[in-house]
């Protein structure tokens, strides 16, 4: 049974010719050495009745071999703040925070350290199972000395933490405080406990809010025993503090009289859209967050009165710490490319091949920065790629409900499975429940592969590049990332665009360009399902990075929290679309209405497709079934619909030119567009569950087609290309190319 | 809590349905009892692993944990998907009703 051992990620999605692109490969033992090549991806659907995979070399230096190398990944969100002035007088010790764990009894996991473990100086503030709050001070000897508070956290409370130590006295005094009122709680209390001569506190290490660290990689100190839950207002004081001191601390600024003794408070309502903790003490010892960490989560003071950060950031001062998050594997460079100059545009990889083992590092090859070399461009929707990367349903959960069969776990599921270091998709929870809310494409992207069995995003829109080439027509190749940077200057220059097959995950900036481009006279061909869909926000110092809210409603695997509906990036009030007054139907006519994974259905041609404006579309088809084939489902009518609704905001004159029918029970009406709880949800009861292909014009000569199915593009492989939804595609291609204006 | 839906040990036509179609689209009675059989808790969950892609799986179980592998169950190879069903169905149908399923 064939194991997968070898992927690996770029640091670029998209690149122009004489650009660099580096490539970061990890292998499990057993791949001493491997092949690179870098190749066009022509077709990628292996199954039996499918196109096969197909590519084609492009020769450059990166072709030949390689060693096999295990690269690590260190995963896990906390923050490092470095060692300086601020700490170097610590003698007596007060530490203090307000946290809100959510897997307390996970193990033990470190709130505040700063450590040399070997020499046996510093401190370490602990969350444990058995005992809750647990103090850890050096002895100066090489050991350390541990005071334990002995009662366990509740998981998901607020409580106020603090441990001081007063040297002179060898006195440690622990309390941590339910900050809700409960009749019962047996989770808060206090201890005193005596030191056993004089603990040393000062050390010259890093410290760590979050976690704890033995070792450094990378340049900087390497996290572990990190903390699952929320932290706010953590502080260091080089005095012990009273209790109404504490109390004092916990929210605003620091207390004149307290300046002197303070060495760092952090406040966590600052800087909410960076990687920076601020200190607002007068050290300004500030901080740097690694691996992504969710900002913009409500405090221990959240009212609810204030449901937007911006408004009230003060009761947004906390930061939710995970075990599992990742941005950047930050792996050594195996090797780079620079793109030959006259490299044509389009979808490569970089194959990597080992024996029976294989991996392609997938990217996109764009024209040469401000040019257009084709008249056609597809858009390669990588938010959407990033959304999907890492989804651990088929192997964690089996999707059997969802799909009506049995689920088929691959390779590449179980080596998913196998590194959980690489972080979560969009779909997934962390390990302590919380909605994955930041993706990241600096790692290896699983199933984001052209060749992976589960066809879907790039692996199904493999389908529309194979069609694309087997036609002959010359296209460019852009991407969403192109697209959020340049805007709509960069489809401008295209007689029309062609979206992928599930387009879900837009930027402002992404949804704008698209919306201007259709204004402006451009041809806009939306070849899928479920597009426009959910809202995202990208960060320009964080490179690779994309944040996601689940807000309201819409059909998601998770769901925010309540006051947790901006994203931190931007800003922005997060989740769909429509929910911020963009409709996918008032761009593209059409959108998500209902989704079913087993048998894809077929269309049957409407009224409307025999308007004169529509002949264009239908010219040479005298069928009124359309679609009913394709690789996935067996029809082009398949996986997510998209209708259209006047009351959604289809332009009124837009036309319906085909619609679906006769699906299974197993597709049900999306949960937005659900009222009232009927027993008539399913394909076979429920005359909403249907896809609409649309077409209309748009202002200066343009026009949107919209095929309304992500299974449309997979029915343009069957009978050798020779198929009515093949001859439809073309022949809206072909006109959309055509500069005569459409009206 | 497992879905409460019963299935009738008698109603061996269903079966029959199940086995002339295991893929589908099946009849409203029975795709009422196939949704109470894919309605289990991930743990320990019938999955299909692939041994020669799009030629040969093999029954696993669920670990229901991220990051502990399937259990593969060796003896339970197949070489048509829809096989596999039928074996599963067949499995399920004596777990929930604790009849064995015997066709002519």
């Amino acid at each position: 049974m064939l194991e997968k051992k070898i992927a690996g990620y770029s640091d670029e999605i998209s690149v122009a010719p004489g650009e660099r692109i580096r490539f970061m490969v990890s292998c499990e033992p057993g791949v001493d050495r491997y092949q690179a090549d870098i190749v066009r991806l022509i077709s990628g659907d292996r199954q039996p009745d499918g196109p096969g995979y197909r590519d084609e070399l492009l020769p450059t230096p990166v072709s030949g071999e390689y060693p096999g190398r295990t690269q690590e990944t260190y995963c896990g969100s906390y923050a490092v703040v470095p060692d300086g002035p601020a700490f170097s007088a610590l003698n007596d010790l007060s530490l203090q925070a307000a946290i809100f764990p959510t897997l307390p009894g996970l193990r033990r996991a470190c709130l505040i350290s700063k450590m040399d473990v070997d020499a046996g100086r510093g401190f370490a503030l602990w969350t444990d199972p058995a005992d809750g709050l647990v103090l850890q001070l050096g002895d100066g000897a090489g050991s350390l000395q541990e005071f334990a508070l002995g009662q366990a956290f509740v998981a998901r409370e607020w409580y106020l933490v603090s441990a001081t130590y007063d040297a002179a006295g060898g006195e440690v005094h622990l309390s941590q405080q339910l900050l809700d009122s409960y009749a019962l709680d047996t989770s808060s209390g206090q201890a005193r406990h005596a030191s056993e001569g004089t603990a040393v506190v000062a050390c010259d290490a890093p410290l760590l809010i979050a976690a704890a660290s033995r070792e450094e990689a990378r340049g900087k100190p390497v996290g572990e025993m990190i903390f699952n839950g929320r932290i706010e207002r953590p502080v260091v004081a080089s005095r012990v503090l009273e209790d109404s001191e504490i109390e004092a601390l916990r929210t605003g600024p620091v207390p004149l009289d307290l300046r002197p003794d303070i060495c760092a408070a952090w406040d966590f309502a600052h800087a909410i859209d960076t990687d920076d903790i601020i200190d607002i003490s007068p050290n300004r010892a500030h901080g740097e967050l690694i691996n992504l960490p969710i900002r913009a989560v409500r405090g221990s003071n959240w009212t609810g009165d204030e449901l937007d950060f911006n408004h009230a950031p003060e009761q947004y001062a906390a930061i939710h710490f995970l075990d599992d998050s990742l941005y950047d594997c930050e792996w050594d460079v195996d090797f780079e490319l620079e793109v030959p100059a006259d490299t044509s545009s389009g979808l490569y990889a970089a194959r990597l091949t080992a024996g029976d083992q294989e991996d392609h590092i997938t990217f996109v090859v764009r024209p040469p920065r401000n040019t257009a070399t084709a008249s056609l461009a597809l858009l390669i929707p990588t938010a959407s790629y990033m959304a999907y990367g890492n989804s651990r349903g088929g192997i964690e959960f089996g999707n059997e409900l969802l799909a009506n069969h049995l689920a088929v776990i691959g390779p590449h599921e179980r080596y998913l499975n196998r590194h959980p270091e690489y972080g979560n998709s969009m779909y997934d929870n962390h390990n302590d429940g919380t909605g994955v809310c930041y993706s990241s494409r600096l790692r290896p992207l699983i199933n984001i592969r052209p060749t992976h069995h589960w066809l879907w995003q790039l692996s199904a829109d493999m389908h529309l590049v194979e069609w694309l080439e087997a036609q002959g027509i010359p296209f460019d190749v852009i991407t969403d990332e192109d697209m959020h940077q340049d805007g709509v200057s960069l489809l401008e220059r295209y007689s029309c665009v062609m979206t992928c097959s599930h387009p879900e995950y837009y930027s402002t900036n992404m949804w704008d360009a698209v919306h201007a481009y259709t204004q402006r006279g451009g041809r806009l061909m939306y070849m899928g399902g479920n597009g426009f869909y959910w809202r995202v926000a990208y960060r320009d110092d964080k490179p690779g990075a994309m944040e996601m809210r689940r807000t309201e409603d819409g059909s998601r695997s998770w769901a925010s929290e309540p006051g947790e509906y901006y994203m931190a990036f931007t800003g922005e009030y997060g989740g769909l679309w429509w929910r911020a007054g963009r409709t996918p139907q008032s761009l593209v006519g059409n959108g998500f209405i209902a989704q079913g994974f087993d048998h894809s259905s077929y269309f049957r041609r409407t009224a409307d497709s025999h308007d004169p404006r529509a002949a264009f579309i239908f010219e040479g088809i005298d069928d009124e079934i359309i679609g009913d084939f394709g690789l996935i489902g067996g029809g082009a009518a398949g996986l997510e619909l998209d209708s259209a609704s006047r009351g959604y905001g289809t332009p009124p004159h837009a036309l319906t030119v085909a619609t679906s029918e006769q699906h299974t029970d197993a597709y049900i009406r999306v949960n937005e567009d659900i009222g009232h709880m009927l027993l008539s949800i399913g394909g076979q009861d429920d005359p909403q569950v249907h896809a609409d292909v649309v077409f209309f014009e748009t202002p200066r000569g343009g026009a949107v087609f919209s095929t309304g199915s992500i299974g449309w593009s997979s029915a343009l492989f069957h009978n050798d290309h020779d198929n009515n939804v093949s001859r439809m595609t073309r022949n809206v291609l072909d006109r959309f190319l055509d500069p005569t204006p459409l009206t | 809590m497992p879905s409460q839906y019963p299935i009738d040990p008698g109603r061996t036509d269903l079966a029959r349905e199940f086995m002339a179609n295991p893929m589908g689209p099946h009849s409203a009675a029975l795709q009422r009892i196939v949704t109470r059989m894919r309605d289990t808790e991930a743990a320990g969950r019938y999955v299909l692993v692939t041994r020669v892609p799009y030629q040969e799986w093999g029954l696993a179980q669920l670990s229901g944990q991220r990051g502990v592998d399937v259990t593969l169950l060796e003896d339970q190879v197949f070489t048509s998907l829809e096989d596999a069903e039928r074996a599963v169905f067949k499995m399920r149908w004596e777990l929930i009703t604790g009849t064995p399923l015997v066709l002519d």
